[in-house]
């Protein structure tokens, strides 16, 4: 979502005298905070980014079960495992909503997913980093729903009714997820030695990562100001970042834990932090599939697709032979 | 009599934490994305009943132990889960097959319970039947509608249930355990939950147009603890890892 | 959790819409009656074999199998649906989108604690 990457298709934003009327009139909707509906006109880009966006978010949901699955089944106690299985499982409902609000727009899941698969799709780029101690669940929770809702409460409030919907859907049931994630780092931060060294381990693997999540800034962006005229993108990525730094720094500094940035500093003026950039190179690397866990993660995904096509199928066949059978005897 | 009823808490305790563990493997890789949410909601109740019963289970026991304790702190041995449910995923069918078998057996038995002697037992008998008379639901139309299905689905359907068939005979032996149970007025026998289930069972195959398969043999040892699969060990090396690996810490 | 960053979609690479897929799913739209005696209200979509299984992945998708609720499943392409209600003729349904379903419908506020 963080729409800065995103190509609008325009040659940068029209005003309206430019605008044929029936565009001119659905700008103008949107500008006085109407919502578009499946039905209703829309431009071709509005479209096009619409389906890229949804069906990314709803791949990056689906993707991001991955490494929060890899520890389910070595949760540390009875209560952890239920939360986490239910944390992840609410992934896999809010891919499900996102796809349902992509298809509005004219693809089917299965499109989407077949483009997930060969690559030509992405997902978030923070999903191809691993977990790899306990305090990776904490810190998933902390840092990078953290950083996702940022990005998703405004969205609630985006231009296309269906993914609106989804969204306030997504929001509600979003809100124990970032909590949860704060609750395992108190304890582990808290904890032992041993688990007060994961704690700080995995704030050092994800603070960046997590900061890469909004994207590069998007000042000088035309694509991005298209997006945002459309209100399919509501703020710039830059103005979510700080917001995310400054919310968490405080954060981090209440769990004992330190934020791997020597520079982060409170501008006493301006009420913000100042903070380092992330090393850009490598998030390009991880976009162009040379992260830690590209290959696995695509890897379990088809594998999952290939080895569900027969249960698929079977499922299918049985419904219409159920349907001619029921026929047969009318 | 608490050593009794201990060890039967920990069957039913067992039966669902280790069946919940399998199924919870199946989070994120399921075949399609409505199975992979129902599927974790199976998981979920079942590690919600494994609570209720564990928790009761070491209550009983009066050693200061709490479900936690019985679930990451035992070995091997000291579980009393059935075999049929410590099996290895396999592949979706064989997963849904699995569940199918254990559920119809399950279901009667928390039935049952509702009428225990015992009021905390009854009560989350009560609460548990609820929900496996969902899963029976669930379990029972993807074992018709994978069976009726394609040729390779059929096949695969036939191949699990031919599979698990000798895990099946174990849910309804019996043990000095269960005679003390009885005698108490606190569970049924387990002999008496074979007809319905054959019956059940009976029409799901008819309608998935499978074949009962006609050896009855059964591998026991399960319920006992006397000999487990070898497919526990591993799972109870992931399950319980971290707790053992870090005896002093709190998660 | 989300965040895609990246390329473009170009719809053009994407497998023909027209092509039939033995394993594709059809999507149902969903509709729930919660427990305060409201009217069913729409709450969302799946993908099912059939309207049972469509029943019952609502239950688990939807409501998390609480008890008292009612749902009702629709074949999307079932859904007879009116135009929007623009003045004029600048907001022409685009009806020849095969794979268009209607999502004009509320999510209720109380969802999350049906």
């Amino acid at each position: 979502m963080y729409a800065q990457m995103i190509k609008s298709t325009g040659q940068g934003v029209k005003s309206l005298d430019e605008m044929e009327p029936e565009e001119r009139a659905f700008q103008e909707r949107i500008d006085a905070g109407g919502k578009i509906e499946p039905k209703d006109w829309m431009p071709e880009g509005y479209r096009k980014n619409l389906i890229r966006q949804i069906g990314q978010h709803a791949h990056s949901e689906i993707v991001g079960q991955l490494p929060e699955g890899n520890w389910i089944t070595r949760a540390p106690t009875l209560e952890r495992k239920a939360i986490l299985l239910a944390k992840v499982q609410d992934e896999a409902g809010h891919g499900l909503y996102l796809y349902c609000a992509a298809e509005t727009l004219g693809v089917t899941r299965d499109d989407l997913t077949r483009d997930l698969l060969s690559g030509k799709m992405k997902y978030s780029s923070i999903f191809n980093y691993p977990t790899l101690t306990w305090a990776d669940m904490g810190a998933v929770g902390w840092l990078v729903d953290g950083a996702a809702i940022m990005n998703q409460v405004p969205l609630q409030r985006t231009s296309y009714g269906p993914y609106a919907r989804a969204m306030v859907r997504i929001c509600k049931e979003e809100s124990f997820h970032q909590r949860q994630g704060f609750d395992i780092m108190m304890k582990m931060a808290n904890g032992t030695e041993a688990q007060h060294k994961m704690a700080q381990d995995a704030l050092n693997r994800f603070w960046f990562p997590s900061l890469m999540m909004f994207g590069p800034s998007d000042a000088e962006s035309v694509h991005s100001a298209q997006s945002m005229a459309w209100k399919i993108k509501m703020n710039t990525n830059d103005e979510l970042r700080q917001k995310f730094v400054d919310q968490t720094a405080p954060q981090a500094a209440y769990l004992g834990l330190t934020i791997p940035d020597d520079t982060l500093k409170l501008n006493e003026e301006t009420g913000h932090y100042t903070f380092a950039e992330p090393d850009w190179e490598e998030f390009f690397d991880v976009l162009k599939g040379n992260g830690p866990c590209n290959t696995e993660r695509l890897e379990a995904r088809n594998k999952a697709w290939d080895e569900g096509r027969w249960v698929r199928e079977g499922l299918i066949a049985h419904a219409e032979k159920k349907r001619s059978r029921k026929m047969a005897a009318e | 009599m608490s050593q009794p009823l201990f060890e039967y808490l920990c069957r039913m305790g067992d039966n669902a934490l280790v069946l919940g563990h399998r199924v919870s493997e199946w989070c994120g890789v399921a075949p399609v994305l409505e199975e992979d949410i129902a599927l974790a909601n199976v998981a979920l109740d079942l590690i919600g009943q494994t609570q209720l019963w564990l928790g009761l289970a070491a209550e009983v026991e009066g050693k200061g132990r709490d479900a936690d304790n019985l679930a990451f702190h035992r070995d091997v041995w000291d579980f009393r889960n059935l075999l049929l449910v410590e099996q290895p995923n396999g592949d979706f069918g064989r997963t849904m097959m699995r569940q199918f078998l254990f559920d119809g057996w399950h279901l009667a038995q928390l039935q049952a319970l509702m009428d225990s002697s015992n009021d905390q037992i009854a009560a989350i008998a009560e609460k548990s039947a609820k929900e496996v008379t969902y899963h029976l639901e669930r379990s029972s139309d993807t074992v018709i509608g994978l069976g009726d299905g394609t040729e390779e689905s059929h096949r695969r359907m036939q191949s699990a249930v031919d599979r698990l068939w000798p895990y099946v005979g174990e849910m309804f032996l019996s043990d000095d355990v269960d005679q003390e149970m009885m005698a108490h007025g606190i569970a049924p026998d387990p002999a008496s939950l074979r007809a319905g289930y054959d019956t059940l069972v009976a029409d799901v195959l008819a309608a998935a147009t499978l074949k009962r398969p006609e050896d009855d043999f059964a591998h026991k040892g399960g319920k006992t603890g006397v000999r487990h699969t070898e497919h526990l060990g591993h799972m109870l090396t992931q399950m319980q890892w971290l707790q053992r690996s870090y005896p002093d810490a709190t998660w | 959790m989300s965040s895609p960053e990246s390329s473009p979609y170009n719809e053009d690479d994407a497998s023909p819409h027209g092509e039939t897929r033995k394993t594709e799913w059809p999507l149902w739209e969903v509709f729930i009656r919660g427990q305060h005696g409201l009217s069913h209200r729409h709450v969302g979509s799946l993908h099912a074999a059939d309207a049972e299984m469509a029943i019952k992945n609502a239950r688990d998708v939807y409501t998390r199998r609480n008890e008292g609720v009612s749902i009702w499943t629709v074949r999307a392409s079932d859904i007879a649906a009116s135009s929007p209600e623009e003045k004029g003729s600048l907001y022409e349904p685009a009806n020849d989108k095969v794979y268009r379903h209607p999502t004009f419908f509320d999510i209720p506020d109380e969802v999350g604690a049906m």
